[in-house]
Formats: C-alpha cells, structure tokens, sequence
C-alpha cells in the first residue's frame, strides 16, 4: 500500500520531537541522529502496523525507546557503561550541547536513572499525558507519575533549588536588584 | 505563567526539613515555584532542538520512501 501523503506529513512532523527526545537520552547528537535514522526506518519499513488515527508521534517515540533501550544494554554489556561513565563522557563533549547555558541542566538530568529521564522528558517536555507516556514505557501511570516525581526531587537537589529564592546567583542577584537593593 | 511571585512568599524551612527524612522514603513534594523553574529549563532545552526543524537527511529519508516496501535503497 502507498504511503498516505497525510501519514508523511505526520512522521515529518515528529521529527524535530523524536530528535530532541533523542537527544535527551542519549546525550550526544551524533548518536542521537543515528537513533532517529534507525528508527524513521523501521517505522517506515513497518508503517502498514501505524492504525490511522491514533498518535503518531507517540508510535515513533515507543520504537525509538525500545530501540534505544535494546542498544543501551548491548553497549553495557560490551563495557560496563553505567550512569556515572555517562556523566563523565557528557562532560567531556560539551560543543556537542549547542548553547552553554544548559549545561548544567543537561549534565544533572545526565545523573538521573534512564527510567527516570525518559520518564520527565516525555511528560515534562515533550507533552504527552501520564496515560501516553505509559503506554510509550509499557509501564503503569502510577510507575511513570512517581519516575517523575522522583525526577524531579533529585534534579533540584543536583541543582540545588530549594525555592525560587534560591535557584542560583543570577536569580538571586536579580531578585535582590528587585528587592529595593538596601 | 506566574513565574516571578515576590520571594517572601516561599517557606524555605518545609524543603530543608523533608530532605532529612530516609532516602527511600517517598520523594519530599516540591513546591510549585521548583517545579516551575525545573519545567521550564527542560522545555527550554528541548525547544533549542526543536526549533532546528527538521534536518535535511531526515525530510530526504521520509521523502524518499514510497510505502509499497520500496526501501531507502542505501
């Protein structure tokens, strides 16, 4: 059967998402491309299993995860790549991270376990539901809220927000400029 | 959005006391001030690579397929 120009339309319209989850995961955009390439693959090879209707983007993101997931373990195996070695390797590359000013925020959310990550991102960025995050993760809503719920707490803590008082020096700065400046 | 509430307002002393508590024990609840900014430092993040569009290899591998299996052919 031919590609539907409608069902084009919607993979393209995906990709700049899918690339940016990518990218979230894996922490280095070579790499993330190759995974965004791999996956627009398979999920052309297999459009005909995409039931009209339903969320494209969310189809394109299950199998980017479960093939970077598949991948990630491979890669364990072979040198024992655990989240610290991740961390280390994010820090070393930091041209690849585009602007400065998220680097920090890309090198704490580097810390977090993968199922906390993806959890976070799919919900906190990427916009799907608690239900469609879910359903990308195979896991129940309950796992997916307190993934992120956990996210969350150990990304304040790696950035050491207590409050918005205390975010960080230009913050502070700017809130004592606010302040009347006594 | 509400991100510049007067900082007075926060109760600094609740994030201390629930960090304190067993590190198993369920994740202390951020306000939402936290939440706020963390949420928008992520999105940030993700929109600096949205906002790079679609990147021509891709539009090229998607155009390229035809449905009928017909394969990028490289």
């Amino acid at each position: 059967m031919p590609m539907d120009e409608s069902v084009r339309k919607a993979v393209l319209s995906a990709v700049p998402s899918l690339r940016a989850f990518a990218i979230s995961l894996c922490g280095n955009v070579d790499r993330a491309d190759d995974l965004v390439q791999e996956t627009l693959l398979r999920a052309l090879a297999n459009i005909d299993s995409f039931q009209p209707g339903t969320n494209m983007a969310a189809w394109l993101f299950t199998i980017l995860r479960n093939h970077f997931r598949s991948e990630y373990r491979k890669r364990r195996r072979e040198v024992e790549d655990s989240e610290g070695r991740y961390a280390d390797k994010l820090k070393s590359q930091p041209e690849q991270h585009g602007r400065v000013e998220f680097r920090e925020f890309r090198e704490a959310l580097a810390q977090l376990p993968q199922d906390q990550r993806e959890a976070l991102i799919l919900v906190g960025a990427s916009g799907f539901s608690y239900e469609e995050a879910a359903n990308i993760c195979g896991c129940a809503i309950g796992t997916i809220k307190s993934r992120v719920n956990r996210a969350r707490t150990r990304l304040a803590e790696l950035l050491s927000i207590d409050g918005a008082n205390d975010f960080g020096p230009d913050e502070q700065t700017r809130a004592v400029l606010a302040g009347g400046g006594e | 959005m509400n991100e510049r509430k007067p900082v007075g307002q926060q109760k600094p002393m609740e994030a201390s006391t629930q960090r304190n508590k067993k590190p198993h024990a369920k994740p202390a609840k951020l306000g939402r001030e936290v939440q706020a900014r963390l949420g928008q430092q992520l999105r940030a993040m993700y929109d600096e690579v949205l906002n790079q569009g679609v990147p021509e290899r891709f539009a090229e591998l998607v155009n390229r397929i035809d449905g009928n299996g017909n394969k990028d052919k490289h």
